[in-house]
């Protein structure tokens, strides 16, 4: 907190169970503009489920991620990489009835951590639901990445079925492009990690 | 090499916890470890930028989105988007939805006995302007039952959204109206350990913001995490 800092933040409040209606954007499920961002396409699917591993069907995921360069359209990204006028590097998905949500989106670049840490390709999370009086920060990995031994973050994570919670796993094909599956676990065996930042 | 100036983390008492009992659903989805402690990257210090209209045409007015009228209060609901230090936060995406003036949501799920409103539908989204200003029309949602508990009733609310400059300022939150009664008995509004941070979640009734013989005017700033002063992690 900065020493001047003056105004109390607004809390966060669920979202409940009747947002569809407010938050609809099915477009922004496709990160790649139709097909036009450039990179590697690749589907991001997964199921949310509870402390029973009950399906979440009332769950918004939002990802934000780097263009296939490894630079954010941000004005806070200063790096000399090309930013994609195709790719904006948000994205929104509810979850469906079976708890399931799916992003076509491209395989990120690696980008800078602190220092002169690089980070694994990965994939910020936010998620929030009915039942969430606060949404959950995580991130997506890819499995079989080289960078992801020396990412600052993962390997700051020394339990490996924890970090194995961060880590999508890939599933084939769909539509000519490399799936992806991240489930997110809330509560109980395999509880996702979820940070704090 | 990245320069990383950090958004502040949250305060203390200033946020609800996810482990709240007395909100029913929040028991098998809380999670149960504490979340790990993450230095904030470029990652979290960039996100959505909304300034070029990507978002397409605001809905603004949420009192004329069918051929009639809807029924109920008007009301004006206006404010400033800010972060800790009082600075607007400009272009950013604002998302409303509210139920009707009878406390029913147009969504399926909502089914209970109250009527829905043909001319209503509750949705609103506007980008805030250079001044990290927003302004809707709307009205006065109702209050609705819940099955938290055995006759609960929620207090008046419009679900607010709001993206700010990075992916960490990004909340989801709930905006209440003055003198309502059912606060005292809400969970939700009372899983916010802080008291003047439950206060901000307040909108306050604004006669300079009213318009004679038209709608009544509620003020509410959505204030965002700020930054620290200095860079770290160079």
């Amino acid at each position: 907190m900065s020493a001047d800092a003056k105004l109390i933040p607004s809390a966060t409040q669920t979202a409940g169970p009747f947002f569809h209606f407010g938050l609809l954007r099915p477009e922004w499920a496709d990160l790649t503009h139709g097909g036009k961002a450039q990179g590697e396409k690749i589907s991001l699917e997964g199921r949310v489920t509870d402390g029973d591993g009950a399906p979440l069907p009332d769950a918004i995921v939002e990802i934000w991620q780097a263009n296939a360069a490894g630079k954010y359209e941000h004005p806070d990204d200063a790096q000399d990489k090309p930013v994609d006028k195709n790719f904006r590097g948000f994205g929104r998905a509810f979850t469906d009835k079976d708890g399931i949500f799916r992003f076509t989106t491209v395989k990120p670049g690696p980008v800078p951590g602190r220092g002169n840490a690089l980070q694994a390709p990965h994939i910020a999370v936010s998620l929030a639901a009915r039942g969430l009086l606060h949404h959950l920060f995580t991130r997506v990995y890819f499995a079989g990445e080289a960078l992801n031994k020396s990412d600052p973050v993962l390997s700051s994570i020394d339990d490996p079925a924890l970090q194995k919670t961060l880590i999508a796993e890939p599933k084939g094909k769909s539509n000519g492009s490399a799936v992806w599956r991240f489930d997110i676990v809330l509560q109980g065996k395999g509880e996702t990690v979820f940070f704090d930042f | 090499m990245a320069e990383i100036k950090e958004y502040n983390r949250e305060r203390p008492g200033g946020q609800p916890a996810n482990d709240w009992p007395a909100y029913a659903s929040t028991v098998k989805r809380h999670p149960t470890r504490p979340p790990v402690a993450l230095k904030q990257t470029l990652t979290e210090i960039t996100g959505p930028t909304f300034a070029d209209g990507w978002t397409g045409p605001e809905m603004l007015d949420l009192t004329k989105q069918h051929k009639g009228e809807p029924i109920g209060e008007r009301m004006i609901l206006a404010g400033r988007v800010l972060d800790e230090d009082g600075k607007p936060v400009p272009n950013t995406l604002v998302e409303i939805w509210q139920a009707n003036s009878a406390g029913r949501y147009i969504h399926p799920n909502d089914t209970h006995p109250a009527p829905l409103d043909p001319n209503f539908t509750g949705r609103g989204h506007v980008v805030s302007n250079d001044k990290g200003e927003y302004r809707f029309l709307s009205l006065i949602p109702g209050a609705y039952p819940w099955r938290n508990t055995y006759n609960a009733w929620r207090s008046k609310h419009v679900h607010f959204s709001v993206f700010g400059p990075a992916f960490a300022t990004r909340i989801i939150t709930q905006m209440y109206f003055p003198g309502d009664p059912l606060l005292e008995f809400d969970p939700i509004y009372n899983s916010v350990p802080d008291e003047a941070a439950r206060q901000r979640l307040i909108a306050a009734y604004d006669p300079n913001l009213s318009e004679a013989e038209w709608a009544l005017g509620y003020r509410w700033d959505i204030v965002l995490r700020g930054r620290h002063a200095t860079p770290a992690g160079i």
